[in-house]
């Protein structure tokens, strides 16, 4: 193992981890936020939206990323849409994300007995203010699992980014490989780089989750 | 005794094909506690959750204070802040501590100052023996205590008129009288209630009047003294004849 | 005006090629299922051992192969193993050293799961009725476990055949790269084949991993008590 080399090009991986993390945030934002609106299209099943939410979940969990980006980044160029590297990266990961949360949001708000929402309104609540604190406080504490592991699984997903020409991760060590013959001191870096990223993101993850299977959620 | 304040005319209900309440007319006066008897499956519970809307009807008409509510999707809301309702199984809050789960609504729905609101739940707290469990979360509490704090809750929202669905249904026997202590209590405050429930002896304890119901009609209506000692119909001597044993 | 770039897809013999490709895909992910499937269930029940050393070996197994992201894992096994073992792995080989390992994790933990799910109260009325331990566990865990297991291995291979696409980045010939050389092909005479071909790539994938997630999730409702 050559130390030397590691220490050289250790600075290129720690620019590659933060520029998959950017992405990452910005993606995973992006698909809570989407996943929530059609998490909420599907829960109160909205008249047409949610035929087309339906329609979308579909696509995106039963296509690769991928493809997705590949459609994306060379495919609709063609017709005028011309996106940038970065966008494109986020958008593939919001729309492939997005499908995710939205079951997570969904079997969420499922989850919480309908006796909730009905006390909600017998109050003389109205709906929004039912929905904004009773069932989505809620919903959100049992959707926090999923939330985790989709968290994880996209964070995973951004290995793909070197096809729309990132300099990410993978980028950095096939380039190392491919011009130094270094593979293990790439491969090792590369490892590393993905244990230190996704580590304390899944420890973090399991301790939320057995603190809300501890505390349990009353009756 | 005063004025109607609740008044329904000919309800209709159905799902699906099937209709749960068939013509239902009857109505409250200001002060008055009925209690709805019935077997199971007769519509009670179901009679309860179309006077709150929460289910859709089919057919009739009903009024609170005179003005008709069903139908009036609009201010759903501001009519539900008027009725006040405790279901069967425990439905506080899980997420609030119980002070926060009784100060919800009025806050947010009513609008009312915060200090106001606080100041009367942890008052009705005091009054139904809960005054140390404001801070509590739900799971802290026995079945009995939720019920009460579920009692308070629709309490502080001033309705003029409470539906206690089968209340004390889902509770261990020990703690039953608790909660129907205190709604003896509301009902010598004077307050107009609509009870359905399974307990004989505090139905004849608490109703002015009671109203006993099969198969989507009502069929009897009547002082509990009527009701209990001199039934008029066959089906209401055989539904009080299954109770006998656990008198 | 401009030819449409779909055309691209029915000249000479695109479309059987395109075809071809997608075949080497199915290939590899069924190669791959097979085998995670049988050596799933064997790390499952291995993982129900209460031995404290195959606890720990299996716990880091499953936990690194979760953690890392299968493209790393495609890395490691395609330039690595090269080096080290002086093995010359075929990109495809690779590939399916991969996917078993990785598939096998995760039927592994879903057997585990499927297994443990089942309550000890199942297995006592098993035992007051008279059953003996085989006995309990042919007609009383494992039809249970079953019913619970089939849904989630079907989630699991969808996954495994989106996975596949991977492979295209670790030079494999299949059906990414196969519409990527028509694209290449055909660069000047429809610029926009691009559009096309990828979009029909897209469809390819979705018309095959639709169907058994519908079915897994037909299944886990039919099958939910």
């Amino acid at each position: 193992m050559d130390w030397n080399f590691i220490i050289q090009y250790s600075g290129l991986y720690k620019e590659a981890a933060f520029l998959t993390l950017r992405i990452a945030c910005m993606g995973i934002f992006g698909s809570l936020i989407l996943g929530l609106i059609c998490g909420m299209i599907r829960y109160y099943k909205v008249p047409v939206l949610s035929r087309i939410t339906g329609i979308y979940i579909e696509l995106s969990r039963n296509t690769p990323l991928l493809i997705q980006l590949f459609f994306l980044y060379f495919g609709l160029p063609k017709i005028g849409i011309i996106l940038e590297s970065e966008t494109c990266a986020v958008a593939g990961l919001v729309f492939l994300g997005g499908s995710y949360m939205a079951e997570a949001f969904r079997s969420g708000m499922e989850a919480v007995d309908s006796v909730q929402t009905e006390s909600g309104l017998s109050l003389g609540l109205t709906k929004k203010q039912v929905w904004f604190y009773i069932l989505l406080p809620q919903a959100a504490a049992i959707a926090i699992p999923g939330i985790g592991a989709n968290v994880i699984f996209l964070i995973k997903e951004t290995s793909v980014f070197s096809i729309v020409a990132l300099m990410d991760l993978m980028h950095v060590a096939k380039d190392l490989i491919g011009l130094y013959y270094k593979t293990d001191e790439a491969l090792l870096m590369l490892v590393t780089a993905y244990l230190v990223i996704l580590l304390p993101i899944s420890i973090i993850f399991m301790f939320l989750e057995r603190r809300l299977r501890f505390a349990g959620s009353g009756d | 005794m005063g004025n109607p304040v609740l008044g329904i005319k000919n309800l209709k209900k159905k799902f699906g094909d099937h209709e749960v309440l068939k013509d239902i007319s009857f109505s409250v006066k200001k002060g008055e506690v009925v209690v709805v008897l019935g077997p199971s499956g007769c519509g009670k519970s179901t009679l309860l959750r179309c006077i709150n809307a929460l289910e859709s009807i089919q057919g009739g008409e009903i009024f609170l204070d005179r003005e008709k509510i069903s139908g009036n999707v609009k201010n759903l809301h501001k009519i539900r802040q008027k009725i006040g309702m405790v279901f069967q199984s425990y439905d506080l809050f899980p997420h609030m501590n119980v002070l926060r789960n009784v100060t919800l609504a009025p806050e947010k729905a009513q609008h009312r100052p915060k200090e106001e609101v606080e100041k009367e739940a942890e008052e009705l707290l005091h009054r139904v023996g809960l005054a140390d469990k404001k801070d509590a979360y739900p799971r802290q509490l026995s079945g009995g205590q939720k019920q009460r704090a579920a009692i308070v809750r629709a309490l502080c929202m001033h309705p003029e008129v409470m539906l206690f669905d089968e209340v004390t249904a889902s509770l261990d026997p020990e703690m039953v009288r608790e909660v129907l202590d205190v709604m003896l209590e509301m009902a010598k405050e004077g307050r107009t209630m609509v009870i359905v429930t399974h307990e004989m002896q505090f139905a004849k304890a608490v109703a002015d009047r009671i109203i006993f119901m099969d198969q989507g009609n009502i069929i009897e209506e009547g002082s509990p003294k009527e009701f209990f000692e001199h039934p008029k119909t066959e089906r209401a001597r055989q539904f009080l004849n299954v109770f006998e044993f656990e008198a | 005006m401009q030819d449409l770039g779909i055309s691209v897809l029915f000249q000479g013999d695109n479309f059987i090629r395109l075809m071809g490709g997608l075949w080497i895909t199915i290939r590899i992910s069924l190669i791959s299922v097979l085998f995670s499937m049988i050596f799933g269930v064997i790390l499952g029940i291995i993982m129900m051992w209460k031995n404290p050393v195959t606890k720990v070996i299996t716990k880091i197994y499953l936990e690194f192969i979760r953690i890392m992201p299968q493209l790393v894992l495609l890395f490691l096994v395609y330039f690595g193993s090269a080096k080290h073992f002086g093995w010359d792995f075929s990109g495809e080989m690779a590939s399916i050293i991969v996917f078993v390992f990785w598939g096998t994790a995760e039927m592994g933990d879903l057997v585990r799961g499927a297994l443990g799910s089942i309550s000890i109260h199942q297995i006592e009325s098993g035992k007051a009725l008279g059953l003996t331990g085989g006995q309990i566990y042919w007609y009383v865990l494992i039809p249970q476990a079953v019913k619970r297991l089939i849904p989630q291995a079907m989630n699991l291979v969808t996954r495994m055949i989106k996975t596949t696409s991977l492979i295209v980045l670790i030079g494999v010939v299949e059906v990414v790269k196969i519409g990527q050389q028509m694209i290449e092909a055909a660069r000047l005479t429809q610029p926009s084949a691009a559009l096309w071909i990828y979009g029909v790539i897209f469809f390819l994938y979705f018309i095959i991993c639709y169907p058994v997630s519908v079915l897994a999730a037909h299944l886990e409702k039919k099958w939910k008590d």
